[in-house]
């Protein structure tokens, strides 16, 4: 049977990309996609806008905050440069309470690690709190492949899960989806659906629930990852929303979380620190409505086998690297998502990483690495306008757009070598033209002839490949008669900056009229 | 005081008169305006693009340009060039190894201001006795909200202009899409946050849309006139130097 659900009829699918950390196209291509897509622009400009407002209204009113802030980047460095000796208290912290602790290199020894323990329990399914580590190493489709079903239970996760989709914001994964695709997914992949489904969000809230609450009650192993762990005392948290991994982390037999080596917090008391951080930077809450500590084992209470598997899969080589360590202080809040004018219009998908936006930007490339000028990675620096809301926004002071301009930088070098494409041909002119006076006067003349293409109104509307890329949407103005540098040489002429220039202007009167035509128009 | 005009490449080149307008405006507050003329550009162009070698001979020109100039202080009509002498040009030459060159530009960058910032932290001054009977706009640009953080300053400053209509800009400090060669090379997106700009900037009702850098103006400007919307982009130097006798930027030109 069909069902007519009217426009819009979008991919439900999303992008084909088999690598969690590696997108099939470039930036720039699949934005220009994006931003051509209806739905998601309205999607995204509704729920950027809201949780923008939300956050600012939050963080206005701590008094401290900058202070907050401050600390937390303090924590997060002290961290870094104490990683190995803090995992060890770590591991010893939690094996001590009756967990134990596993290394995985990458995500393959990850992966692995996590299919053994599951088999071992005998389990064919398991039940999943939204990780993003377990997403960066493409957790659920290794095991898919191994006969093992794992069943997000995070209600965008599950939406983005049922529609064979991939997640596009941290925080927010279907932030791409509209109640009517939800709806039309639900009906189409949710095996218990209710029939009468409509497209109210308490109503698509409701059969997810009784969706999930049956996966939560016989489900004997559960997947989570980590807000936190707490090197001290071997406690790690989960802070969400649903309540959903309260239930994953307390029903089943068996708890496997998936932590990045990052995650790591020196003392309890660190946690006062990160917990009014983070739930105020990503949902835009006070507080959020489920925080969960555990530590270890506790006899007749909760999972009684723990299992913590560290994983390095690149943070290693981020942490080895004085500017990029301090993307690894990333709390995974979103704020620089929700801020980002770039994501705001291209989406999470453009990226084609599991991690989006300005973090995802400086932090995929990192733990990926860059194999040459042609890996669609390098073209993830470039995704921004330096604009710096990023920074702004980000709990702990990650400095986003000097990290990026590092990363165009580093990108640049290693096409080094090879033969000079357009941009590098056309930097090095233009470095040489700029780099000394009478070159730059030369060249300005000469662009004069622009005056030409633009003709009476003044405005040049087409220029060749590669300007053509500014001029399909934008005008730019004809160069003027006479530069600045003209104009004071005509009217100022010896009057330079040296210590023997001409007579000074008397103070307060009018200086030379301009130019005649007078027509430069910014 | 003696102050150097760092006129910026663009503004040389394409806005002339964002210039004369600074030393119009200088001038009238009784201050000697030198040009040191071996300048050309702060090297952000090659910088944001990641070819940072090649920014660093830009870098130099520019720094022993002005160390060779006697001068007070330095002055640009932009807020993304003083960003990128702030926080790029000794960080090019500590990169390249050339530490001497790091220390000279940051001496020059502790005494390198922004316009607004030149006139009300520097100067002392809020009303400089412009007049400009237009309906305005203020957008303030990316690099002087938050990397210079000059806040309200070009505001307080445009509130002094004599017969301005100055109204609010919507979601003002979201960013109009340029970011250098980020129109080029990701023009779809840049494109789309452009079209948002302009509804903003139309929404005012404004005649003029003002900014304290020329780039961004270039950008804005670009697509006002593009869709032929009767809306004018003029720099902020072009209205503060706006007198009775001399209106920069009118609207009939």
């Amino acid at each position: 049977m069909t069902t007519f659900l009217g426009v819009p009829t979008r991919r439900l699918a999303g992008p084909d990309d088999e690598d969690p950390l590696r997108g099939s196209r470039p930036f720039p291509a699949a934005a220009a996609d994006a931003v051509r897509d209806p739905v998601l622009r309205r999607n995204l400009r509704r729920a950027t806008t809201t949780i923008r407002a939300k956050r600012e209204h939050v963080v206005s009113e701590v008094a401290d905050w900058e202070d907050l802030r401050d600390t937390g980047s303090a924590v997060k460095a002290d961290v870094m440069a104490r990683l190995p000796e803090l995992l060890e208290q770590l591991e010893s912290a939690v094996t001590a309470r009756g967990g134990v602790v596993h290394w995985a290199a990458d995500a393959a020894e990850a992966n692995a690690i996590v299919t053994d323990l599951i088999r071992r329990t005998g389990a064919d399914e398991v039940i999943k709190v939204k990780s993003m580590a377990t997403q960066e190493i493409g957790l659920n489709e290794h095991l898919a492949e191994q006969g093992i079903a794992a069943i997000e239970t995070d209600l965008a996760e599950l939406i983005v899960q049922l529609a064979g989709d991939k997640p596009s914001h941290i925080l927010v994964p279907a932030i791409h989806r509209g109640r009517a695709e939800i709806r039309q997914i639900f009906l189409e992949r949710m095996a218990d659906v209710p029939p009468a489904l409509t497209d109210e969000p308490r109503v698509l809230a409701m059969a997810a629930r009784e969706h999930l609450r049956r996966k939560f009650l016989s489900a004997k192993v559960a997947v989570s990852g980590a807000n936190f762990a707490i090197a001290e005392t071997g406690t790690l948290a989960v802070v969400e929303s649903e309540g959903n991994g309260r239930m994953c982390l307390t029903l089943p037999e068996t708890l496997i979380t998936v932590m990045g080596i990052e995650k790591l917090l020196p003392s309890f008391g660190d946690l006062e620190v990160f917990l009014q951080l983070l739930p105020r930077s990503s949902t835009g809450e006070r507080m959020n409505p489920y925080t969960s500590l555990w530590t270890g084992v506790t006899p007749g209470d909760g999972p009684q086998e723990f299992h913590l598997v560290l994983l390095d899969n690149g943070r290693t080589n981020a942490l080895a690297d004085s500017l990029g360590r301090t993307a690894l202080h990333c709390i995974r809040c979103s704020a620089c998502l929700n801020v980002c004018p770039v994501y705001e219009r291209a989406g999470g998908h453009a990226y084609g990483s599991v991690y989006p936006g300005p973090i995802g930007a400086v932090l995929t490339p990192q733990l990926t690495g860059l194999t040459g000028g042609h890996d669609v990675n390098a073209t993830l620096p470039y995704a921004s306008t330096l604009c710096g809301a990023c920074f702004d926004a980000c709990p702990v002071k990650i400095d986003i757009p000097s990290m990026l301009v590092e990363l165009r930088g580093r990108a640049v070098d290693a096409g080094r070598g090879g033969v000079p494409d357009g941009w590098a041909a056309a930097m090095k002119a233009a470095s040489w033209v700029m780099s000394g006076e009478r070159r730059w006067s030369v060249a300005e003349t000469a662009s004069r002839a622009g005056r030409l293409v633009a003709g009476r109104r003044g405005r040049i509307s087409r220029l060749p490949f590669p300007l053509s890329r500014w001029t399909r949407s934008r005008d730019l103005p004809a160069p003027p008669a006479e530069t600045f540098r003209q104009w004071w040489a005509r009217t100022r002429g010896d009057d330079d900056a040296g210590p023997d220039a001409g007579n000074p202007p008397i103070a307060g009167t009018p200086a030379p009229r301009p130019a005649a035509d007078g027509g430069d128009r910014p | 005081m003696r102050i150097a005009l760092i006129a910026t490449c663009i503004a040389d080149a394409l806005f002339p008169d964002v210039d004369r307008s600074v030393v119009r405006l200088l001038e009238r507050l009784g201050h000697r305006v030198v040009f040191p003329t071996e300048q050309v550009c702060c090297g952000q162009m090659h910088v944001n693009t990641g070819y940072l070698a090649e920014a660093l001979p830009v870098v130099r020109q520019h720094v022993e340009t002005f160390e060779r100039a006697e001068f007070d202080v330095a002055v640009a009509p932009s807020g993304s060039c003083v960003g990128s002498v702030r926080h790029q040009q000794a960080m090019v030459a500590r990169r390249s190894g050339d530490e001497s060159l790091a220390g000279r530009a940051e001496e020059l960058a502790g005494r390198t201001y922004e316009l607004s910032e030149l006139l009300v932290d520097v100067l002392g001054v809020i009303d400089v006795g412009a007049y400009y009977p237009h309906r305005v706009t203020y957008h303030p640009t990316c690099h002087s909200l938050r990397m210079l953080r000059v806040g309200d300053k070009p505001l307080q400053l445009l509130r002094a202009v004599e017969g301005i209509d100055l109204v609010e800009l919507p979601d003002a400090q979201s960013c109009c899409g340029f970011g250098g060669t980020f129109a080029l090379k990701n023009s779809d997106v840049s494109t789309a946050m452009l079209a948002d700009k302009m509804s903003r900037v139309l929404s005012t009702s404004a005649e003029v849309c003002t900014a304290g850098d020329s780039s961004c103006l270039l950008h804005i400007g670009g697509g006002l006139t593009r869709l032929r919307t009767g809306v004018r982009t003029v720099h902020l130097a072009q209205i503060l130097a706006s007198t009775r006798d001399e209106v920069a930027g009118s609207v009939t030109v």
